[in-house]
């Protein structure tokens, strides 16, 4: 019940933490169930309309559901403490976020039970998901559930924003930010500019399957290509919300463990900051086999390869960051060195898909696949490794053990380049992605092989994570403040797991690396920047979760037709809304003197 | 926090201001609308690129008429200088004169709301529907939008009412009547777009 009410930005992370994993977990069951098919030629190991299915559900739950919320679990988990606040601006929309996320997600893992399964790709191309080609209820479980679901990204966009603008400690002006909570920040102004494009998009889409409207319905006057642009509207910029959280893990975890200060912090925040910028602007780089022109394909290529410059900027920054620093090679930092040149290789494939010419070639072929899962999986997911290592101690007080963590690494990283880099290979000879299988001899039978062992290596190094994290979980709760010693921002100074308030006394900020230049100058704790006093906390609240289930009836009853369901459930939302704005909720205080005694 | 802002039940002096959450909820609230910045630029988008998809449905320049939507544009603009007032009567604390305002605005929104009903059930006489066109669909899809922003700028704001009644003027409830305030603004600037790209554009073809 506790979970259920919870305001805390510590625990909404655990939260996101355990749901998105175990979404990861489902997604990778799809992503196994798929390399198992594609195995051997002429394979029937699943029927042809249960692996579209398959594509499409791994894709979509993959980034929004297990990506994505386990970024935000590790917003939630550090953001407030590295700008030394005690909560985040809006518990509450906080709470709201986690739940509406979760209810979405199970929305749209639910048309499995129903039997009725999105099945026209993650992108949800028209007119293949439109109401002419897709009679059954699959796709509206998409355009729903994810609908819903965006509704949580959005509040936490928001929610981020604002709390870093606002609710720093003193004398931590931008340029003294630690490096995850820039990469948060800008991820955040992303979410907050790309997601109503997408619900403008899901909206229109919904429209079209629940009432007859023509947005993309061409015998109606609707244009299919207007899909196209809205969903890559989104979609390109969804790419970097992906991936700039995992840019700043990166950048905390080298500079912890090489013992030295981020080589050009300045440079970094500017490369991310273009990187958001220029994000927006090219995502008709999705469509140049569209038709769109020469001029605008041109146009397009070149604001494309534009980005390779910035994102250059931070790899070398990495390196030079490493660059005779005393390196310690523990499991956080295998992770975060073995993104690097993962990373690197999954932006070199993107530099050659950005020239229009060539993409006509690569276009639809495993070559793409393999581009962007050296991306999203070497980029985000090795990040997000890293960052879990990193800050498991802080999150839940215990140090993972690091013998089965480099054994994590060491299946999960070769797996993966088993995986993907021969499906470079397998996209050149010609094998078309979303193919359900393939004849014998054409030069893909091997390479195929090699992939799904590569993928079932994969598997094994996230089960000996799984493992890892039970096993930690019988042992003490016994990690220190600073856990790994080397810490360098205000996270470090509180002890691990943080008390409910997080700081006792907000701290005083003197400097980039704000515990770091504490502790070189002797100093063992931070200075206080107020006088000790009774500390101002949110109460709990189980709204959050009732308007969640609100929309999540809402959203059965739009899809079924049934028009009482759908407006009972809205009226849930709204009643819960009408409570909280009618009751104000003056929360509670805790007397930190007390605490100390009890 | 100098010592008469604070005297014995007395306000601040940017009362939505004075308190953290406060801030945070102005700040926020900002944010927010610009993520429905983004939304209606979609929405106008779709409609700018399908609003000559007719097939046999009624055309935009035999559909609209002008004098009912001019009235329309007016009344919305009106009701967003009666939230100027409203708040202007908050920063002078008088509560009274406070709900009288928002009372003012809450009676032009539903007046705008019920010519925009008056005006859809005619289009829908005529056989301008939901599915009659791409051009129907984004029509509705975004003016209605903009309508179901307004009945709840209505709700909204007559919920505040009701609080006003029971709690007054604090510094918890200035900030909401504040926001809500900004968001009334909001629905009116984006229906001056609506006005000028959907009808008058729709008028010269």
């Amino acid at each position: 019940m506790d979970w259920l009410t919870t305001v805390d930005h510590k625990k909404i992370g655990i939260l996101y933490l355990l749901a998105g994993f175990i979404f990861f977990l489902v997604g990778g069951l799809e992503a196994i169930l798929i390399r198992i098919q594609l195995m051997k030629p002429m394979n029937d190991f699943v029927a042809a309309d249960t692996f579209n299915e398959l594509i499409t559900m791994h894709g979509t739950t993959m980034i929004f559901l297990a990506a994505m919320p386990m970024l935000f679990a590790l917003m939630n988990a550090v953001i407030p403490l590295q700008i030394g606040a005690r909560d985040v601006a809006f518990p509450f929309l906080n709470a709201l976020g986690f739940w509406t996320f979760f209810f979405g997600g199970l929305l749209l893992n639910i048309s499995w039970f129903a039997g009725q399964v999105p099945d026209a790709g993650w992108t949800s191309y028209v007119p293949l998901a439109g109401p002419t080609y897709n009679g059954t209820h699959g796709v509206d479980y998409y355009v729903i559930g994810l609908q819903i679901a965006g509704i949580g990204t959005l509040l936490g966009g928001i929610n981020f924003m604002a709390t870093i603008i606002n609710m720093r400690a003193p004398g931590m002006s931008f340029m003294r930010m630690p490096m995850f909570t820039w990469a948060i920040f800008i991820t955040s102004v992303l979410i907050v500019f790309a997601f109503p494009v997408l619900t403008v998009g899901l909206v229109a889409l919904m429209f079209d399957r629940l009432f007859q409207a023509n947005f993309f319905e061409v015998g109606g006057g609707g244009n299919t290509v207007l899909w196209e642009h809205v969903f890559w509207v989104f979609g390109h910029p969804e790419v970097y919300i992906l991936i700039l959280p995992a840019f700043g893990v990166i950048s905390e975890v080298v500079a912890t463990f090489s013992r030295k200060r981020l080589f050009g912090y300045s440079s970094m925040v500017f490369a991310l900051v273009l990187i958001a910028f220029l994000g927006f602007m090219v995502w008709a780089h999705h469509m140049f086999t569209t038709g769109l022109g020469p001029v605008a394909n041109a146009l397009f290529s070149i604001g494309t390869m534009l980005i390779a410059v910035p994102t250059g900027v931070k790899i070398f920054n990495w390196l030079f960051t490493l660059w005779g620093g005393s390196i310690r090679f523990t499991t956080a930092n295998l992770f975060a060195i073995g993104f690097i040149p993962t990373f690197v290789l999954g932006g070199v494939t993107g530099v050659m898909l950005a020239s229009a010419p060539a993409d006509y070639q690569y276009h639809d072929s495993y070559f793409v696949v393999a581009h962007f899962h050296y991306v999203i999986v070497g980029g985000l997911i090795l990040g997000i490794f890293a960052g879990l290592h990193y800050w498991w101690p802080k999150m839940f007080g215990r140090m993972l053990n690091e013998g089965l963590g480099k054994l994590t690494f060491w299946t999960f990283f070769i797996g993966f380049h088993l995986t993907f880099f021969v499906q470079h290979f397998l996209g050149l000879l010609g094998m078309p992605r979303r193919v359900w299988t393939y004849l014998p001899n054409q030069g893909f039978d091997t390479l195929n092989l090699i992939s799904s062992i590569g993928a079932f290596l994969m598997g094994i190094g996230t089960i000996v994570f799984v493992l890892n994290v039970i096993i930690t979980w019988a042992k003490p709760r016994n990690a220190a403040a600073d856990a790994w010693e080397d810490g360098r921002s205000l996270e470090w100074t509180i002890p691990s797991p943080p008390p409910e308030y997080n700081f006792k006394q907000t701290p005083l900020v003197r400097g980039i690396d704000a515990w770091w230049k504490e502790k070189t100058e002797g100093n063992t704790a931070m200075t206080p920047a107020e006088p000790l006093g009774p500390i101002h906390m949110p109460s709990p609240s189980i709204l959050p979760f009732i308007m969640s289930v609100g929309l999540f009836i809402a959203g059965f009853g739009f899809m079924y037709a049934h028009h009482w369901l759908a407006a009972g459930g809205i009226l849930v939302t709204f009643v819960c809304m009408f409570f909280r704005s009618v009751y104000d909720d003056h929360g509670f205080h805790i007397d930190p003197e007390e605490e100390v005694q009890a | 926090m100098s010592a008469h802002q604070h005297a014995e039940g007395q306000l601040p002096h940017e009362p939505e201001r004075a308190t953290l959450e406060g801030r945070n909820k102005v700040l926020g609230f900002w944010i927010f609308l610009g993520a429905e910045v983004v939304l209606f630029g979609t929405l106008f988008s779709a409609f700018v690129a399908l609003r000559h998809q007719v097939l046999d449905g009624p055309h935009a320049s035999e559909l609209f008429e002008l004098p009912m939507v001019f009235a329309a544009t007016m009344i919305l603009l009106t009701s967003s200088l009666m939230s100027v007032f409203a708040v202007q009567a908050m920063h002078r604390n008088k509560v009274k004169a406070l709900i009288g305002w928002l009372f003012v605005t809450i009676i032009l929104g539903l007046s705008f709301l019920g010519l925009e009903i008056y005006e859809f059930n005619n289009y829908v006489a005529e056989g301008h529907r939901m599915n009659t066109s791409a051009f129907s669909s984004s029509f509705y899809t975004l003016v209605g939008f903009h309508g179901a922003h307004v009945a709840f700028g209505v709700l909204w704001i007559s919920l505040l009412i009701a609080q006003m009644f029971k709690k007054g003027l604090t510094v918890v409830t200035a900030p909401k009547i504040y926001l809500s305030m900004i968001y009334w603004h909001f629905i009116d600037v984006v229906w001056v777009f609506i006005f000028t790209v959907v009808y008058l554009m729709g008028k010269v073809g």
